[in-house]
């Protein structure tokens, strides 16, 4: 277990230097002049020249990446061109409230994806099971911003259960957090609970076939031991695989919801930076992500390890 | 000989229900047709016949695996049948399996120590170290050591994996063993260790074997009796030297036939007679007369319209067929 942990670590080197190459080269293409946007339409030759020294801008490209990427190794993401606030700030202060949109809806597509495809596969041709299908076929089908307003209109309008926008921190109440999370949270995880119960069922439908569950049975082990130990632990593997990159699209589609929902997090930093061309931002919002994804995927690696002999190396 | 059996099935049927999308009621489909068994204590019962004879399915009727239609399964003073699908836990460490293909009927998660330990977990209250001593001393009837323990089946050859699967339906020491094709998946020369195997621990512990195959060569070795079954039904039972060696109903005849032979141009002879028989079987539904009777080479009129019982062919044992009857028309039998 530890050589695949390390394993991975090591593979990991060269992974994070390609993204961080791609990061800078292409903020770097991208059409526009940051410079323009400061100084505006009025700005004159000798600002322009200004402007673009503050910036640094007239360091050869390759030795302003290595500059980047020094300061990058030790936590500082440099400063916005526009509000001198250092990246880093910035990005640390949006992270926890896009972290927890993310988590919880994971969470509920876990559960909610579990529960449904364990109970498909268990009563197959059921009523339960044709139910669970067309939920997982309609909820792949729906939009997750189209489905977030409907939750609004319901939940937040109508009946007035939760707030209709904003976001509380965990740290302030969490019982507010926890009101202020479920919709966007909701809307979010729908897709991914679809996609993970339609997983679940057939991995769990295969497993059920096979003979090691047949000899269970014919053991004398209880239904729960059997379905428990012995089919969800081998079912798991393929859904794990699922879950890694259905946690990476969460996180992508977390900045879309979190515009429905007037959240603060790191999706409107990230539109405005863009909009802006405030490139440290972008360069710096874009690492930060790319770590992330990265530390689910080891994480996911891992699980598949444990549940999986045949991943491990020997 | 007089001993009660161990294990006696009267009339009993495995039917089961399928239902097609388009369709409000379900349609019956019998597995398995009123078949009549005892095995004694200790004794092995080879079970043969193609795929799709039901033998499976009567395996797993045994094992309680899948509900009994009709009749009754009566297991040392139990009565099984009557209780739909679950047996108490008594009743099922008494009976253990070993499966068809080694390379499904282990878990791939499991450690080998897992997998031979877990029946012993579930049904005794042994200490972990008398566990562990346990599953080594299972391990090595099976001619594998204690440096497996902490494997996991992938790294395992077929035959070595069937010895696994073999070790834990050991493990709880049980009466009965329902082996269902515990060599088919194999290769050859793995089959006839597997076998020895089989034969060595049923005579050191005393264990009953239901041992199912669709090769009657390699179960009569090992067999004390040997039952043939076709569509659903047992259409020949007795010694398993005279079952195979004076086979007395037209499909064990046939089954052995299968069997190719060394000599060329007998083999081009008794092929040459296969091709002029008919060779579709009877639909399952709606079936008057004998079963075999749209593949018998010997079919007679009255096959047609009426079923025949069993009757006692010289030797020991009985046949479903009119010849037999023909041949011995007194001994009506059963």
């Amino acid at each position: 277990m530890l050589r695949l942990i390390g394993q991975r670590l090591i593979a990991l080197i060269p992974l994070l230097f390609i993204v961080s190459v791609l990061t800078f080269s292409f903020t770097a293409l991208l059409p526009g002049d940051p410079v323009d946007l400061i100084i505006g339409d009025e700005g004159t030759a000798e600002q322009y020249e200004m402007v673009r020294e503050r910036l640094g801008m007239n360091v050869p490209i390759v030795s302003r990446y290595f500059q980047w990427l020094g300061r990058a190794a030790q936590g500082d993401l440099g400063t916005s061109f526009f509000n001198s606030v250092p990246v880093m700030d910035a990005v640390m202060q949006r992270l926890p409230v896009t972290i927890s949109l993310t988590a919880v809806s994971a969470l509920i597509a876990v559960i909610v994806g579990m529960a449904a495809g364990i109970a498909a596969a268990l009563n197959p041709r059921s009523w339960i099971d044709r139910l669970a299908t067309f939920g997982a076929t309609l909820g792949q089908a729906i939009p997750n911003f189209w489905f977030g307003i409907l939750l609004v209109a319901f939940f937040a309008v109508s009946l007035r259960w939760f707030p209709a926008t904003g976001f509380t921190p965990l740290s302030t109440s969490p019982w507010e957090w926890l009101r202020s999370v479920t919709l966007p949270a909701l809307a979010l995880g729908l897709s991914s609970s679809a996609a993970i119960a339609r997983q679940v069922r057939s991995a769990m439908v295969g497993v059920l076939q096979q003979d090691y569950i047949r000899a269970a049975r014919a053991q004398g082990l209880s239904r729960r031991r059997v379905v428990f130990k012995h089919v969800l632990k081998n079912a798991l593997i393929p859904v794990v695989a699922v879950l890694s990159f259905q946690i990476t699209i969460l996180l992508g589609g977390a900045l879309i919801v979190e515009q429905v929902f007037a959240i603060n997090g790191l999706g409107s930093l990230a539109i405005s930076a863009v909009r802006q061309q405030d490139i440290p931002m972008i360069q710096g919002i874009v690492l930060v992500s790319v770590f992330i994804v990265v530390a689910i995927q080891l994480t996911t690696d891992m699980i598949y390890g444990f549940l999986n002999p045949k991943a491990r190396p020997s | 000989m007089g001993d009660k059996p161990l294990i006696e099935i009267n009339d009993l049927w495995v039917t089961y229900w399928a239902r097609s999308a388009f369709q409000l009621r379900s349609k019956p489909f019998h597995a398995v047709k009123g078949v009549s068994l005892s095995i004694k204590a200790g004794q092995t019962l080879g079970i043969v016949g193609e795929s799709g004879s039901g033998k499976s399915s009567l395996a797993n009727a045994v094992l309680g695996l899948v509900p009994v239609e009709s009749g009754t399964i009566r297991f040392d003073q139990h009565e099984l049948s009557a209780m739909k699908t679950r047996y108490p836990a008594a009743v099922r460490k008494q009976i253990q399996a070993v499966f068809q293909d080694p390379f499904s009927s282990l878990n791939p998660s499991m450690t080998v120590e897992d997998i031979i330990s877990e029946p012993l977990r579930v049904h005794t209250k042994m200490s972990n170290d008398q566990r562990r001593d346990l599953v080594v001393e299972l391990l090595e009837l099976v001619s594998l050591s204690k440096d497996h323990l902490k494997r996991h089946p992938h790294e395992f050859s077929g035959g070595q994996r069937q010895r696994i699967a073999i070790a834990s339906a050991l493990a709880l020491q049980p009466k009965l063993l329902v082996l269902d094709e515990p060599v088919s998946a194999l290769d050859v020369s793995t089959q006839n260790q597997i076998i020895n195997l089989l034969y060595e621990r049923r005579d050191a512990l005393g264990i009953a074997y239901m041992l199912i195959a669709h090769d009657l060569a390699l179960v009569h070795h090992i067999s004390d009796r040997i039952a043939v079954m076709y569509l659903g039904h047992i259409v020949e039972e007795g010694p398993a030297d005279r079952v195979y060696k004076n086979p007395a109903h037209p499909y064990t005849k046939a089954l052995l036939e299968a069997v190719p032979l060394l000599d060329p141009a007998k083999q081009r002879a008794r092929r040459a007679a296969r091709k002029a028989q008919p060779a579709y079987d009877t639909p399952r539904d709606a079936q008057v007369g004998c079963p075999y009777k749209n593949r018998c080479a010997q079919v007679l009129p009255k096959c047609q319209t009426q079923a025949p019982t069993p009757f006692s062919v010289k030797g020991g044992g009985v046949a479903s067929c009119f010849l037999v009857a023909d041949a011995q028309p007194t001994s009506e039998a059963l």
